[in-house]
């Protein structure tokens, strides 16, 4: 046995008891550290292991389909797969961006500098970084699930337009919300979401626009699915029907062909927008993903105007058309009285300085009364009305009957053209009116401005007999505004014969678009977008012209009004725009009738198709939407507002 | 000299705390692995309790004094075996620790933790005088020195910390005089720096994510992260048994091993931490219990070198979970899973044992 123990039982008991003491210490600053973390700070923890464990996807609400008047759809919807990047965890999400960027083809410097634009928007809200996912992207995401945690797909609804810009203007585009919106709209918008920028789509879009649903699912610490929580399901937005007719909407498309301008159709009874078409239009299609900005430059800086929406906007000369204006002012104001005549030898001359009649040159007009100064559109005729007038009776009837302010249509960023007044003037230029203006304004050129819509909407109220109704695409519109303007019945018979005869009398400017066996009247107008002179002094050869064209049927208390506009033509605007506008007429009434054979088994039978109510105020359906539409202060309207039901 | 011991002998408490704390391991082990890759895994660590248990009583049969005259031939088996891992050793998980016996690979350094407990049991019963010297101070410091280094190397420094209670308990005991004490914490603190050069890339990040753990959440700061947050969630009352969604969905780091303290706290509160925590003041003092009533310094000195190695490991592996320390990897004794650690566990147990049993043999 060794040497080196010998029953020595000399133990240090004070330090061994002093061990004791500090095992006890120890133990109990550990459980002290335990009493923080879980009952302490219990909640805070709480929350952040819930955080790890459930992620949130959003369910998004397809956006509601837009329908033409018998249920035909015109805006639809497709799935498509989005690539989200959650940014909980931004250390990893910039270890991992080289990868991901090379992953899914995207330029690095782009998604740095995504990223760093949406710095501000708080963590847990992921953002899309591609909007269309391939089917290689979607291999990419689900194969990296475990080291690059941070991708997730979202099933999205894009937009589906008819191609070729079908109806563009009307049914406008969506794009995705910008961060100005998505700050401004309290949460209700989140990055990638998709909202209506113009058009329809934009006046509609709280009505189009779903309730995006959530989807809550638990996720291992690599981001695998572990199962389901509870899901909210999306709401989808409302489907909206218009007032648009895709056949004759068809013929307007076809018929402006690949020419500038615009073609509207409305029906006067009721103020529904029938067939709406601007020239050139962009196709929103490419906009349904996302637009680059090169090409959204060049869009905006394109000469042809693709952004421009024409029927609304454009504020153009009227021409001859508003010989009709000046017309119904004669004959409601007698100044000049009914049966005045006037000579036309081919001009006139007006406060020393001539003024060609359209015919100079080549013929003249003799001696004219009002009917024949409308159908032969005589200039000289109303040179002489407009003079023995004078400006502000011209301007009063003109904004009477609903020029140079908004129709109220149902479509953002309406124009409201231009009358021209002696006030105006003055408050314009700081001077006083010229006579002499006025006789440039007595047939439709000078500072006055008009809009198609407006054309169209103002004849159409004119041959209604003064009875003018909001001008609007969506079919259950409710309170649709009216306005009534006190038209002797002479005044309009004697206006609407003179635009019967423009088509239907030898002599007649629109002489060439007759229809047979249907009462089509009209009234053609070329503006002239500089003088003859200038034109031929700036190598133009012949001037460019605005051509208008407007017409409508039967002669009293039309169905059917159509103002189509040819920008930049060289040609006489019932030639440039007529057949357009004859072309939906005939449209109108070859549907009428086949209508009409068939009787009414077709009509019931289209899904979400309901009927026309001749009366928008009559018939209550849901839902309705009401117009808002802007009172001008001179003329009285009904209008209610009135909120959607939920 | 056994003929004498009999089964009333045995601790029987010590043993029942010890069965309770495998209990406890094994339940959370299940929880933590049967939804998982890892399943079964608790019927594994059942066997290594089983091997265990036979071995502390195996060793328990054989007189500490036999065992520590063979001190000085231990010493050398165990820096050749330290030797032997850094030339042939296995290499997992980024370290050289393990050698494969009987089909299972063993971690060299735990039978190494053991060896110096005996050694410096022996070194410090042969020291006669009350107090210690500062000679003998600088012998024992040798004597854990060369295996440290060694074990460094590996590199292992959660094992190679584990010595250094042995000898500040050992020293202690046989009666550290406080002024050689203030002078080695004083070298201590000057060291720090030259130590932090040598620490390995990872240890540094383990170090200064402890110091700074929200700034790298997903770094190696996630570690001690998650598990906080699985001990924070679990409030007082706990998620229950295998609903801890931080353990379950693999929040938490080897939640099974070095983090299970985590996943226990989780999914059963500040009760569970209560109970467990609670098992292991009993077993630390209940060996201190025995080291009071050894019969002689030899065995005293053994039962504190136990008892300094499985507090230091109970310490710094639940202060880790908690986020009040940084990772080192240094198992919790009894419950984690893993066969090296807990064999060692049991035969130092064995050695406690031991010297219960011959309190009353002369």
């Amino acid at each position: 046995m060794s040497y080196w123990f010998r029953n020595d039982n000399r133990l240090p008991q004070e330090r061994l008891a002093a061990a004791s003491y500090v095992i006890v210490g120890m133990i109990t600053l550990l459980l002290l550290g335990f009493w923080k973390l879980q009952v302490i700070d219990s909640d805070k923890y709480g929350v952040m292991a819930e955080r790890n464990r459930v992620r949130s996807i959003p369910i998004i609400a397809p956006r509601g389909r837009m329908l033409d008047r018998d249920g035909r759809v015109l805006v639809d919807n497709y799935p498509s797969f989005s690539v989200l990047l959650l940014r909980d965890d931004m250390a990893a999400v910039e270890k991992n961006l080289p990868a991901i960027a090379d992953g899914l083809g995207l330029s690095l410097d782009d998604l740095k500098e995504q990223l760093s634009n949406t710095g501000a928007l708080p963590k847990f809200q992921p953002i899309v970084i591609k909007p269309e996912a391939t089917p290689a992207d979607v291999a990419f995401i689900e194969s990296h699930r475990a080291d690059i945690p941070l991708l997730e797909m979202l099933m999205v609804h894009r937009r589906r337009y008819l191609p070729g810009g079908f109806m563009a203007h009307a049914s406008g585009y969506v794009g995705e919300v910008s961060e100005q919106q998505i700050e401004a709209s309290n949460g209700k918008y989140r990055p990638g979401d998709v909202a209506g920028k113009s058009g329809l789509e934009r006046q509609y879009n709280d009505l189009l626009v779903g309730t995006d649903g959530m989807r809550r699912v638990i996720v291992n610490s690599v981001g695998k699915e572990m199962g389901r929580l509870s899901q909210q399901e999306a709401i989808p937005g409302k489907q909206i029907q218009l007032t648009i007719d895709y056949d004759l909407q068809q013929v307007a498309e076809n018929g402006l062909g690949d020419k500038k301008g615009a073609v509207i159709a409305l029906d006067p009874r009721t103020g529904e927008v029938l067939a709406f078409a601007s020239h050139p239009s962009p196709d929103p299609n490419d906009f349904a993903i996302r637009v680059s900005k090169e090409e959204w430059q060049r869009l905006n800086e394109d000469q042809g105007k693709p952004l421009l929406n024409r029927v609304t906007q454009a504020q153009l000369a009227p021409g001859s058309v508003f010989k009709i204006i000046m017309a119904t002012a004669m004959l409601e104001s007698k100044t000049p009285p009914q049966n005045f005549t006037a000579f036309c030898p081919g001009y006139g001359v007006f406060y020393g300085q001539m003024h060609k009649c359209w015919v100079y040159g080549k013929k003249s007009h003799g001696v004219v009364n009002l009917h024949e100064a409308i159908v032969q559109s005589c200039d000289v005729f109303f040179y002489n009305v407009g003079q023995r007038m004078g400006i502000d009776t011209i301007s009063k009837y003109a904004k009477m009957l609903g020029l140079g302010a908004r129709t109220g249509i149902d479509m953002p960023s309406e124009e409201a053209g231009l009358v021209p007044s002696e006030e105006w003037v003055q408050r314009v230029y700081h001077h006083k009116w010229y006579p002499g203006s006025t006789i440039s304004v007595s047939i439709g050129q000078g500072s006055v401005m008009v809009t198609p819509l407006q054309v169209a909407y103002v004849i159409g109220g004119i041959a209604s007999g003064g009875e003018f109704k909001q001008p609007h695409l969506m079919k259950d519109a409710q309170n649709v505004g009216a306005k009534h303007v006190e038209l002797a019945e002479s005044t309009v018979e004697q206006v609407t014969q003179g635009m019967y005869g423009v088509i239907n009398e030898a002599g007649g400017t629109g002489n060439s678009i007759k229809l047979q066996g249907i009462e089509f009247c009209g009234k053609s107008g070329t503006a002239q977008m500089m003088s003859y002179s200038a034109a031929s002094r700036l190598g133009l050869g012949k001037g460019k012209n605005d051509g208008w064209f407007v017409g409508f049927a039967p002669r009293r208390d039309p169905e059917i009004v159509v103002a189509a506009v040819v920008e930049d033509t060289s040609e006489h605007g019932g030639t440039a725009a007529g057949p357009v506008v004859r072309d939906i007429v005939k449209a109108y009434y070859d549907k009428k009738e086949k209508k009409s054979q068939g009787q009414s088994t077709a009509q019931n039978q289209q899904p979400g198709a309901e009927q026309i109510s001749a009366n928008a105020h009559a018939v209550a359906e849901a839902p309705k939407v009401a117009l808002k539409r802007e009172v001008p202060a001179k003329v009285t309207q009904v209008v209610q507002k009135k909120q959607e039901p939920e | 000299m056994n003929e004498t011991t009999t089964t009333r002998d045995y601790d029987w408490w010590l043993l029942a705390i010890v069965t309770a704390i495998c209990a406890l391991g094994v339940l959370e082990i299940y929880s933590a692995t049967h939804g998982s890759a890892l399943v079964g895994m608790h019927t594994k660590q059942i066997r290594w309790l089983v091997i265990g248990f036979a071995l502390m009583f195996v060793l328990s049969r054989i007189d500490y004094h036999l065992i520590m005259d063979q001190a000085p031939v231990l010493y050398i088996i165990g820096i050749a075996a330290l030797a032997a891992v850094l030339l042939v050793g296995h290499t997992r998980f980024g370290a050289k620790r393990w050698i494969p016996v009987l089909g299972e690979f063993l971690q060299v350094s735990e039978l190494v933790k053991l060896i110096i407990i005996i050694v410096l049991a022996r070194f410090f019963a042969e020291v006669r005088t009350d107090e210690l010297s500062l000679q003998d101070l600088i012998k024992a410091g040798l004597l854990v020195g060369i295996p440290l280094v060694l074990i460094l190397k590996q590199p292992d420094l959660g094992t190679a910390l584990v010595l250094m209670p042995m000898l500040v308990v050992g020293a202690f005991l046989a009666g550290l005089q406080w002024k050689h004490a203030a002078v080695i914490v004083l070298i201590g603190v000057m060291m720090l720096p030259v130590g932090w050069h040598f620490l390995k890339p990872y240890q540094k990040e383990r170090v200064t994510s402890f110091l700074h753990p929200e700034e790298d959440a997903k770094g190696s700061g996630y570690q001690v992260l998650q598990s906080k947050i699985a001990v924070g969630s679990g409030g007082f009352w706990g998620k229950g048994f295998g609903n801890g969604s931080q353990n379950q969905l693999g929040y938490i780091p080897v939640r099974y091993s070095d983090f299970i303290m985590s996943a226990w706290a989780e999914e059963q509160g500040f009760k569970g931490v209560l109970l467990a925590l609670g098992l292991y003041m009993a077993l630390l003092l209940r060996l201190v219990q025995n080291a009071q009533r050894a019969k002689d310094r030899a065995g005293m000195f053994l039962v504190m070198g136990v008892t300094a190695a499985l507090g230091f490991h109970v310490l710094v592996n639940v202060a880790m979970v908690i986020g009040a320390m940084p990772v080192t990897g240094i198992p919790l004794p009894l419950m984690s899973y893993g066969g090296s650690a807990t064999l060692f566990v049991f035969l130092a147990i064995g050695l406690v044992m031991n010297v219960r049993l011959r309190r009353f043999v002369n």
